[in-house]
C-alpha cells in the first residue's frame, strides 16, 4: 500500500510538469503579451514617455526571451534576470494588472475558494445521497417523481438567477448582507470568531447555488447506479440470508454504487471552480473564479497561469484521494483484478 | 413427516399486459431427509416456486391461491409462508435460517467487495445470536465441512479470488451455517464444469446426510435428477405434469411431456444415425444461394482443411499486486497443440473451463495471434498459413470461416433488427445487390426454421433457442465452409438443445459444412462429432474417433471426465467414491506415462489406429512429434 501511494505521488510530478507546459502554451496563445499590448496602445495614442519603463519591465520579466526559455524561467528551471526565481522557488509571479505579486492578489482568495469548494462538495454529497437512495429504492413512487421534478428544476435554473433570488430573501428574512463571503465590516480585518461566523452564514447561499446543479446530476446518477445494483444476484443472496432491507441496502448495493462517486471527487473540483465563476461574479464572492476571468481577459499571464495551475493541482490531489479511497474500498482494485 | 407442503399454489405476475399466471395450482411436498427434484425448462415456473418458498418473489408477483406450509419438526406448528409478509421479521427469521438457498450463478451470487468469511458469517450473526468472533469460528468450521482446501485462509479471501467450484462451495457453506431444515438448490451445478459438478453434487449429498436436511433440487438436467433425487416433480408452463418416485418416473414415464424431454437428452452409446427427438422439431430448407453451394475453389472432402501444428500461446497476466510490485506471471493457454480438422467432418473439442479450447478456436479464427507453431488452412490450393493472410486473402478467409457463439443473449446486438443482423455480413463483404441480399436474408430465416416475417423484430422478442438460430443464420450468411461452434447449446434447455443439435447436423450434411465443435458437455459432443479431442490445461491429451475415445478412454483425464458425466439413468449412478481419489485435472499428478511437468512437451502417441493419447512417458523424453501424428 505504501509503495502504491509513493508511486502514485511520484507520477504526479511529471503530470504537473506537462500540465504547467500546456497551461503556459494556452495562456501564451493570443498574440503578444500584457506589456507589448500596452506599449502598442501607448504608441497608438502617441504617448511615448512611459514606453521606456514598459520596455524595462518586459526585460525584467523576461518576456523578450524565446518561448521555451520564458516557460522555464516561469517555473524556475532557468535563470532569469534575478537568477532562478520561479514557481519552484516559491515565486508565483507578478500580476501586471494589479501591479502586485500574484501571491498577494490570489493569496486571500485561495483559502476562501477552498472553503467554498469543500462546503459545496459536502453539500452535494450530503443532499444527494439520501435522496438518491430514496429514489432508487422507491422507484416510480410519488417521492421519486417529486425529487426528479425538483432535480430537473435545479438543473435547468440558471445558477446566478437562483443566487440573486436567494440573496434577496436571505437579506429580507435573516438580514444577511448582500454579496461577498462575509459582512462588510470584517473585510480586511484579522480572523476572529465573529468573522468566522459571518463567513459561515454567508457560505450558505453560494453553497446551495453552486451545488444545486451538481446535486441534481448526482441524484440522477446515484439513482441509476443503485437501480442497476439492486437487481444483482448478490443482493438476492443477502436477502435470502434473512437480512433486513436497510442493513442489506447499505452493506451491499450502496457500497457497489459508491465507486463512481468516489472516482468523481477529482473531477468535481475543476468544474466547481470554473462553473462558479459567473455565480461568484454575480454574488461578488472573493474567490479565484472572478480573478481568473479578469486575468484571462486582460492577458495578465502570470496570474492566469498560476490560477490554472492551482486548479490543476487541486484536481490532481482530488484524483489521488479518490484513487486511494477506491483502493481502500474495493478489493478488486486493490488486487488489480476484475471480479 | 413433510418438511414442506405446497398445496394448490398459484402465483400471478402483474405485467403491463395484465395478469400472467406463472404457477398454476401446484401441489407437492418435500419429506424429511429426502431430496425432491423439481424438473422443467426455463420459463416453466420452477424458480418462481423457489422464490415463493423463500419469500423472495418480486414486487409484481402475487400469490393468488394456495398454501406453502413449512413444518420444521414433528412438534413445531406449521407456518404458511405464502401468507407471511415477505419483508417482515417472521419471514426473515425463517429465510436463511430454517430454509436456505443456493443459486445457479456462483460467479455473481457473492459480493465482490466483501470477504467470503464476512458474507458467510453474516448469516450466523443474524440467526444464531453469536458475536463476530464466534461467527468466524462457525464459518471456519463450515468451510471445512464443504472441503475448502484452506478454510482459515479462505475466510479472508474475496469471491473473485476463487474458482467457480469454490464459490459454489462458499455458497453452500453460507446456506448451511444455520443448519436449515430445508435446502433449496436452484440449478446449483448448471454453471459448473462436469468434474466440479460431480464434486458439488457429492458435497450436497454428504452435507445433507450430516445435517439431516431435506433438499428441493431445481434442475433441468436429468442426469443430475437420476443421481440425486428420491422423488421427482415435472413442471411445464406452471403446471405439474407428472410426479412420483424417481424409480417410477425413469422406469415408466407416463406423461408425454416427460417422455419427450427424456428423448431429447443426448446419451452415450446412442446408435449410429439415431436422432434426438426435440419437442419442437424444425426442418431446415436449403435453397437458392445456399443450395448452390460454394462455387469457389475448395479442397477435396476428407483432406485436411485446418491443421494446427505445435501451436503455443502464452497469456501474461497484468502486473497486478497492489501491495507487492511483483512482475506479471504467464499462463500457458495452449501448449504445443496439434489438431487437424478434415473437410466435411465435425471435430469435438472437449475440456473444462480454462482448458484452452476457446483459445484454440480463437487462434483458428485469427482473433488472437499465436506465439509459436502454425495454423494452416486449405482454401483449395494447398495449405496456407493463416497468420500470414492479408487483404483480399484475409477477407476471403473470413468468409470461409465463421463462428457460432455460446451466449445467444449477448451475441446479438439488442439495437439491431434481425434483418440488420443478418444483412451485416453481406454488407461488410459487399455481397450482391440490395435485392439479392434481401432474398438471401429471407432464405437464411427459412433455413433455420424461422418465419421471414420476423425479420423486422428485435432480438429481445425471441426465445433463447430462436436467438441461437438467428446466430446460426448469421454465421451461414456468407455461405462459409468451416464453422467454429463455441458451446452453442450450453445456455439452452435440453429440448431446445436437441433442436439446435439436429439443426447443426442437418445443415452439415445439407451444405457440406465442416465443424469444430467446442463444448464441455461430452454427451453433446458424442452426439454430433465424429472425432473428439480432449483438452486439459492447454494440452490436447487425447484425440480419436468419438466412439474410440468414449468407449475406450485411455488418458486418466478423459476417464475422469467421462466418469463425472451424470447419466439420465438410475442404473448408472456416478461413482462418487472414485471422484474423490482423482484430482484429475492436475497434469503433474497424472500417473506415468501420462505425467506432465512444466517444460515437457505433451507428445501424442498413437495407441490404436487413429487414436492418440498424450503420454510423454511412452514417447521418450525427446518430445519430438512427427506432424502426421496428430492426423
Amino acid at each position: 500500500m505504501l509503495y502504491y501511494i509513493l508511486r502514485r505521488v511520484l507520477t504526479m510530478i511529471p503530470t504537473l510538469f506537462v500540465i504547467s507546459l500546456l497551461t503556459f502554451v494556452i495562456i501564451e496563445l493570443p498574440a503578444g503579451d500584457y506589456i507589448s499590448n500596452q506599449i502598442a496602445a501607448l504608441r497608438a495614442t502617441g504617448e511615448s514617455a512611459s514606453i521606456a519603463k514598459l520596455e524595462f519591465l518586459r526585460a525584467e520579466f523576461a518576456l523578450d526571451r524565446p518561448f521555451l526559455e520564458r516557460y522555464l524561467i516561469w517555473i524556475g528551471l532557468w535563470p532569469g534576470v534575478h537568477g532562478f526565481d520561479g514557481l519552484l522557488q516559491g515565486n508565483w509571479g507578478w500580476s501586471f494588472e494589479y501591479e502586485k505579486p500574484v501571491a498577494e492578489v490570489v493569496g486571500p482568495t485561495l483559502p476562501l475558494t477552498i472553503v467554498l469548494n469543500a462546503a459545496t462538495i459536502l453539500f452535494v454529497y450530503v443532499v444527494s445521497f439520501p435522496i438518491g437512495i430514496y429514489s432508487a429504492t422507491r422507484q416510480y413512487s410519488w417521492g421519486d417523481y417529486g425529487f426528479t421534478f425538483i432535480g430537473y428544476i435545479g438543473l435547468a435554473t440558471p445558477n446566478f438567477l437562483l443566487g440573486l433570488i436567494m440573496l434577496y430573501f436571505a437579506n429580507l428574512w435573516f438580514g444577511l448582507s448582500v454579496g461577498g463571503l462575509m459582512a462588510p465590516e470584517y473585510i480586511g480585518q484579522p480572523w476572529s470568531v465573529g468573522k468566522a461566523l459571518s463567513v459561515l452564514a454567508h457560505l450558505i447561499v453560494p453553497t446551495i447555488v453552486i451545488g444545486t446543479a451538481g446535486t441534481a446530476a448526482m441524484i440522477r446518477r446515484l439513482r441509476a447506479n443503485l437501480l442497476d445494483e439492486l437487481h444483482r444476484q448478490y443482493v438476492t443472496t443477502a436477502r435470502a440470508k434473512g437480512m433486513s432491507e436497510p442493513r442489506l441496502l447499505v452493506k451491499y448495493p450502496l457500497r457497489m454504487a459508491l465507486n463512481p462517486f468516489i472516482a468523481d471527487i477529482g473531477n468535481l473540483i475543476p468544474s466547481l471552480v470554473s462553473g462558479s465563476v459567473i455565480v461568484s461574479v454575480v454574488l461578488n464572492l472573493p474567490t479565484v473564479g472572478p480573478v481568473l476571468l479578469n486575468a484571462l481577459q486582460s492577458q495578465d499571464q502570470f496570474l492566469a497561469g498560476f490560477i490554472l495551475l492551482f486548479v490543476a493541482v487541486l484536481t490532481l490531489i482530488g484524483m489521488l484521494v479518490s484513487d486511494l479511497l477506491l483502493a481502500v474500498l474495493d478489493p478488486r482494485i486493490r488486487f488489480g483484478r476484475k471480479g | 413427516m413433510d418438511v414442506l407442503t405446497i398445496d394448490g399454489l398459484t402465483v400471478d405476475f402483474l405485467t403491463g399486459e395484465g395478469r400472467m399466471r406463472a404457477v398454476d395450482d401446484v401441489s407437492f411436498s418435500v419429506p424429511r431427509n429426502r431430496t425432491v427434484a423439481l424438473v422443467g425448462e426455463s420459463g416453466s415456473g420452477k424458480t418462481v416456486i423457489s422464490q415463493t418458498i423463500m419469500g423472495l418473489l418480486p414486487e409484481k408477483a402475487q400469490v393468488t391461491g394456495g398454501r406453502v406450509l413449512f413444518q420444521e419438526s414433528e412438534t413445531a406448528a406449521p407456518v404458511d409462508i405464502a401468507a407471511l409478509d415477505r419483508k417482515g421479521a417472521k419471514m426473515r427469521a425463517i429465510r436463511g435460517n430454517r430454509i436456505a438457498i443456493i443459486f445457479q450463478e456462483p460467479m455473481t451470487s457473492l459480493s465482490p467487495l466483501h470477504t467470503i468469511g464476512d458474507q458467510i458469517g453474516e448469516a450466523a450473526e443474524l440467526h444464531r445470536d453469536v458475536g463476530p468472533q464466534e461467527a468466524r469460528e462457525l464459518t471456519r468450521e463450515m468451510l471445512r465441512l464443504v472441503r475448502f482446501p484452506d478454510p482459515a485462509r479462505a475466510l479472508d479471501s474475496y469471491a473473485f479470488e476463487l474458482s467457480g467450484g469454490l464459490r459454489q462451495r462458499a455458497m453452500i457453506a453460507m446456506a448451511m451455517i444455520c443448519h436449515p431444515a430445508l435446502l433449496i438448490a436452484d440449478e446449483p451445478t448448471t454453471a459448473l464444469d462436469v468434474t466440479i459438478q460431480a464434486e458439488i453434487l457429492k458435497l450436497i449429498k454428504d452435507v445433507q446426510a450430516e445435517l439431516h436436511m431435506s433438499t428441493l433440487l431445481i434442475t433441468h438436467d436429468f442426469g443430475v435428477v437420476a443421481n440425486m433425487a428420491d422423488d421427482v416433480v415435472v413442471i411445464y408452463h406452471g403446471r405439474i405434469m407428472e410426479r412420483g418416485s424417481a424409480q417410477a418416473l425413469f422406469a415408466e414415464p407416463r406423461h408425454d411431456y416427460l417422455k419427450a424431454l427424456l428423448n431429447a437428452v443426448p446419451r452415450f452409446g446412442m446408435a449410429e444415425g439415431e436422432r434426438l427427438v426435440p419437442i419442437r422439431p424444425i426442418e431446415p430448407h436449403a435453397e437458392g444461394f445456399l443450395k448452390k453451394g460454394r462455387s469457389e475453389r475448395a479442397c477435396a472432402a476428407g483432406a485436411p482443411l485446418v491443421s494446427l501444428t505445435n501451436v503455443t500461446k502464452r497469456f501474461t497476466t497484468r502486473k497486478g499486486g497492489f501491495f507487492l510490485g511483483k512482475g506479471g506471471h504467464s499462463v500457458l493457454a495452449l501448449d504445443t497443440v496439434n489438431l487437424t480438422v478434415r473437410r466435411g467432418e465435425c471435430v469435438g473439442l472437449v475440456g473444462e473451463s480454462g482448458s484452452g479450447k476457446t483459445t484454440a478456436a480463437k487462434a483458428v479464427l485469427r482473433a488472437i495471434e499465436v506465439d509459436e507453431g502454425s495454423i494452416r488452412y486449405d482454401c483449395g490450393d494447398g495449405p496456407v498459413e493463416v497468420g500470414s493472410l492479408k487483404g483480399a486473402e484475409l477477407l476471403d478467409y473470413r468468409r470461409r470461416v465463421q463462428l457460432i457463439f455460446q451466449d445467444p443473449f449477448s451475441s446479438l446486438n439488442p439495437r439491431m433488427t434481425v434483418n440488420e443482423l443478418l444483412m451485416e455480413p453481406l454488407i461488410i463483404h459487399n455481397v450482391g445487390t440490395a435485392e439479392e441480399r434481401a432474398e438471401r436474408v429471407r432464405e437464411l430465416m427459412r433455413l433455420v426454421g424461422l418465419d421471414p416475417r420476423f425479420l423486422r423484430r428485435y432480438p429481445h422478442s425471441f426465445s433463447g433457442g430462436q436467438r441461437q438460430r438467428i446466430g446460426i443464420a448469421r454465421a451461414l450468411a456468407l455461405n462459409p465452409e468451416f464453422i467454429l461452434c463455441d458451446e452453442p447449446t450450453s445456455a439452452l434447455d435440453v429440448s431446445v438443445q436437441a433442436q439446435i443439435l439436429n439443426l447443426l447436423r442437418d445443415l452439415k450434411t445439407e451444405l457440406g459444412l465442416t465443424y469444430l465443435f467446442v463444448s464441455h458437455n461430452l454427451a453433446v459432443v458424442d452426439y454430433i462429432a465424429e472425432r473428439l479431442a480432449v483438452m486439459c490445461r492447454g494440452r490436447v491429451v487425447e484425440i480419436g474417433s468419438t466412439r474410440d475415445v468414449v468407449e475406450n478412454p485411455l488418458h486418466p483425464y478423459t476417464r475422469a471426465l467421462l466418469a463425472s458425466v451424470p447419466e439420465p439413468d438410475l442404473n448408472a449412478p456416478l461413482d462418487f467414491a472414485a471422484l474423490e481419489a482423482g484430482r484429475a485435472s492436475e497434469p503433474d499428478l497424472w500417473p506415468e506415462p501420462y505425467r506432465l511437468v512444466d517444460g515437457v512437451r505433451p507428445a501424442l502417441v498413437e495407441v490404436e489406429s487413429g487414436h492418440f493419447v498424450c503420454a510423454p512417458g511412452l514417447a521418450g523424453n525427446s518430445g519430438s512429434l512427427p506432424m502426421e501424428a496428430a492426423q
